[in-house]
């Protein structure tokens, strides 16, 4: 633009202001973790640099088979949801491309895709929680097969929850994380023109899957490859599922960590920062190594996609569906069941439906109820408005300056979501502690940002770039500033988008345990909170209240992002 | 009287035109004609002051007495009517007309401005309609009476006509013709059908 607008100008701070708010408690944290972890922490006595607290952790017990773990189920819930999540957006392209609707197998995708991005919204440890007691020995599937064919009287002796191999924490991450990547692809699907490649590829005779593989899918990886990264780090350092669904003896080494700062001993802490360290420098080593397999799975390829072989696969369509039925239901019932326990006042087992139901449990922790839905509710609006308040700045500055978010922001932006929390959460609350900042609502609310705005920005950034840049422009020739523009043009025609997107944020928000934990010192209890410690205690009427208004919460927050635009726009055809 | 002087445009170091010197009086319509491609819409874009900066212009804008390359573009009073309406989706008819009206002029005296102008397009009655509810024809009216009320000192067409089906087409070029005239606006036309620039009636400049 050849002029400058005196409030455009302003609209570099934006940028920068957010980059600040991000680096800094990231850099400070992994400062606070390291000097620990190298024995300097004069609060607990360390006055001097060492490395016997990291000979100290690799001598310990429980770390080898802590570390396994971490890298087992981490990486395998990420290679399983990533397959998944591609499996399924193949066959919904195919389903766009045929549209025909009368093909049973097909409209059962378009059901799978309902179900499923929605469950984006619900927290982690809500759908834990459920699939906690849809999965045990006692628990509904268990009770359901008895019930229905074979009549046992006692549980049977299975580990399924908390199983030593990890395998329902594995399951309970696919669960989540595929209706994320899923998300993440079909939006990248509309950046490629995928449709015509596959046209391309069918009018060369290669079948709709194959011609997806081969065409569609080396373009549309490139694109979520932030996302996997973010999923694989995510899974690698994971908490709260971990405490509800992984192992317990020994259990994965974010959950040793915490223990260890939990312990009575202070001078645990110093293990903890050490092994803080040691799950940072495992996520990185992870991600390289995915990096690397990615590269040689490609060079394995690349003969592959042109040897010209068209054959059939269409056997991975049944694969898909199945595998997405069950994924769907057992989000379903899972979410379900936690509905049904919140309302039991005697489900023994094997009955497959409480003998009474009751709204006692929720009357009894009601008033406590109320006071960590008023917190969950706080943290999460202020920093969804705050969050909302910088990406609209940065988008902004992004489009009057016509300067292009970079590639380095973009990775900037998720590098809350790289970096194990445990770590730079850890140090942040040993730096809190010493400037007596602890357990502020300040840092409460600075922590959720750092989670918050990548959502926010990655949900909103799309819709804002694509608006039609005419309306602005127009708006400019009819003498209406920037900030006019902003307020009657842009944020009315993107109300829905700002509204989806502030309610994924609030998501976000609701959804956060370790940074509630340790950012709010203890001090601050949400819905999230409360329903992770209850876990450990086993009445599931408790777990079922805690745990059902947790994943309500999301929803009531999405429901209304898409209904407030319809009514306000109720006389308005063209934005219905 | 809208004067440009010595406008030249390059993209990417490649000049799209050079040297432009033109002068349109009041309640005059001059017609710059060209394929497309050829850069008159740019003309217009750049005149606006929303040429996307990987534009490089040289040369300078006089409306009346003012010069216009460093003003932002909300302040340069100069109207433009493009080959969509553009109404704004999210407001109603009367609305979208109030959006271009002046914020000096308030309360009752505001309102009454805006019926007249329905009236005037033959709307009464339209304020609370959905504009997504009107027909072609109505809504292009609309399009002209929110550009008229902004009070500008030129107008700029770009193509305004090129939608509409040759029976409204007509008709509507001359009743902007005709409120160019009344409001003794300088008037730039930017199209490619040679019609249009015959009913404009003035200077014809080919790009």
């Amino acid at each position: 633009m050849a002029t400058t607008i005196r409030t455009v100008s302003l609209l570099p701070a934006f940028p920068i202001l957010t980059q600040l708010l991000f680096l800094l408690p990231i850099a400070a944290g992994l400062f606070g973790v390291l000097l620990p972890a190298l024995g300097y922490l004069p609060d607990l006595g360390g006055n001097q640099f060492h490395f016997e607290i990291f000979s100290q952790l690799l001598e310990h017990p429980a770390l080898p088979h802590a570390v396994w773990l971490t890298l087992f189920s981490g990486i395998i819930a990420t290679i399983l949801s990533l397959s998944l999540a591609v499996l399924l957006a193949a066959m919904l392209s195919r389903e766009s491309l045929t549209g025909n609707k009368k093909n049973k197998k097909t409209s059962l995708f378009a059901i799978i895709r309902r179900g499923l991005i929605p469950l984006i919204a619900v927290p982690h440890a809500a759908m834990a929680l459920g699939l906690a007691f849809l999965v045990a020995p006692s628990g509904w599937i268990v009770r359901w097969l008895s019930f229905l064919f074979m009549g046992w009287e006692t549980p049977p002796e299975w580990v399924t929850v908390q199983d030593p191999f990890g395998l329902s924490l594995i399951f309970g991450l696919v669960l989540k994380e595929t209706p994320y990547l899923l998300l993440m692809i079909l939006a990248a699907l509309q950046q490629i023109r995928a449709q015509e490649y596959i046209r391309i590829g069918q009018s060369l005779g290669y079948g709709n899957s194959l011609s997806w593989l081969k065409l569609v899918l080396p373009q549309v990886y490139p694109l979520i490859r932030l996302p996997v990264f973010a999923v694989l780090a995510f899974s690698l350092s994971v908490v709260d599922v971990a405490l509800i669904l992984g192992p317990t003896t020994p259990p994965t080494l974010s959950v040793l960590i915490l223990r260890w700062i939990d312990d009575p001993d202070l001078s645990f802490r110093f293990l903890a920062s050490a092994g803080a360290v040691l799950l940072l420098l495992l996520t990185l080593g992870s991600l390289i190594f995915w990096r690397f397999s990615e590269w040689l799975i490609f060079q394995k390829c690349r003969n592959w996609l042109s040897n010209g072989k068209r054959g059939n696969v269409n056997e991975v369509h049944n694969l898909a569906a199945l595998s997405g039925s069950l994924l769907l239901g057992t989000a379903f019932l899972s979410l379900l069941g936690l509905a049904f326990w919140s309302l039991s006042l005697r489900w023994p087992y094997p009955l497959v439906l409480p003998q009474r139901w009751t709204s006692r449990n929720w009357e009894r922790h009601w008033s406590s109820l109320q006071e960590t839905a008023f917190t969950t509710l706080e943290v999460g609006v202020i920093t969804g408005i705050i969050a909302l308040f910088l990406v609209v700045g940065c988008l902004e500055n992004e489009q009057w300056r016509s300067v292009r978010f970079s590639l380095r922001s973009q990775w900037m932006l998720y590098l809350p979501l790289l970096i194990p929390q445990a770590t730079f959460l850890l140090g942040i609350q040993i730096l809190a502690v010493r400037m007596e900042m602890d357990g502020t609502f300040l840092l409460l609310v600075w922590s959720h940002l750092l989670f918050v705005l990548p959502y926010i920005f990655l949900t909103l950034a799309d819709p804002w770039r694509n608006l039609d840049a005419r309306f602005p422009k127009i708006g400019q020739c009819l003498g209406a500033s920037p900030l006019r523009i902003l307020f009657h043009i842009k944020l009315p025609l993107l109300l829905k988008p700002l509204l989806v997107a502030a309610a994924i944020g609030f998501a976000v928000s609701v959804a956060q345990y370790l940074p509630t934990l340790f950012a709010g010192g203890g001090r601050f209890a949400t819905l999230t909170t409360e329903a992770v410690s209850y876990a450990a205690g086993a009445d599931r009427r408790v777990i079922g209240v805690y745990g059902f208004l947790q994943a309500l919460f999301p929803w009531i927050a999405l429901l209304l992002a898409l209904a407030i635009p319809r009514w306000r726009f109720r006389n308005r055809a063209a934005l219905l | 009287m809208l004067k440009l002087e010595n406008i030249s445009l390059k993209i990417d170091g490649n000049p799209l035109f050079s040297r432009l010197n033109l002068e349109v009086n009041a309640g005059q319509v001059t017609t710059v004609m060209g394929p497309s491609g050829c850069g008159k819409s740019s003309l217009l874009a750049h005149l606006c002051g929303t040429l996307p900066s990987v534009f490089q212009t040289s040369g300078k804008i006089i409306l009346h007495d003012r010069t216009l390359d460093n003003l932002p573009p909300h302040e340069r009073k100069l109207g433009i009517l493009f080959q969509d309406d553009l109404l704004f989706p999210h407001l109603s008819v009367g609305e979208n007309l109030a959006f271009a009206l002046p914020a000096k002029i308030r309360h009752q005296e505001r309102r009454d401005k805006i019926e007249q102008a329905l009236e005037e397009i033959e709307l009464s009655g339209m304020y609370e309609r959905d504009p997504a509810s009107l027909s072609g024809g109505q809504r292009a009216r609309v399009a002209l009476m929110r550009t008229l009320l902004a009070q500008p000192e030129a107008l700029l067409l770009d193509e305004p006509f090129s939608k509409l089906d040759q029976e409204l087409r007509g008709r509507f070029r001359k009743q902007v013709f005709a409120h160019a005239v009344k409001n003794r606006l300088p008037t730039l036309l930017v199209t490619h059908d040679p019609a249009d620039a015959k009913a404009a009636g003035g200077d014809i400049l080919s790009l």
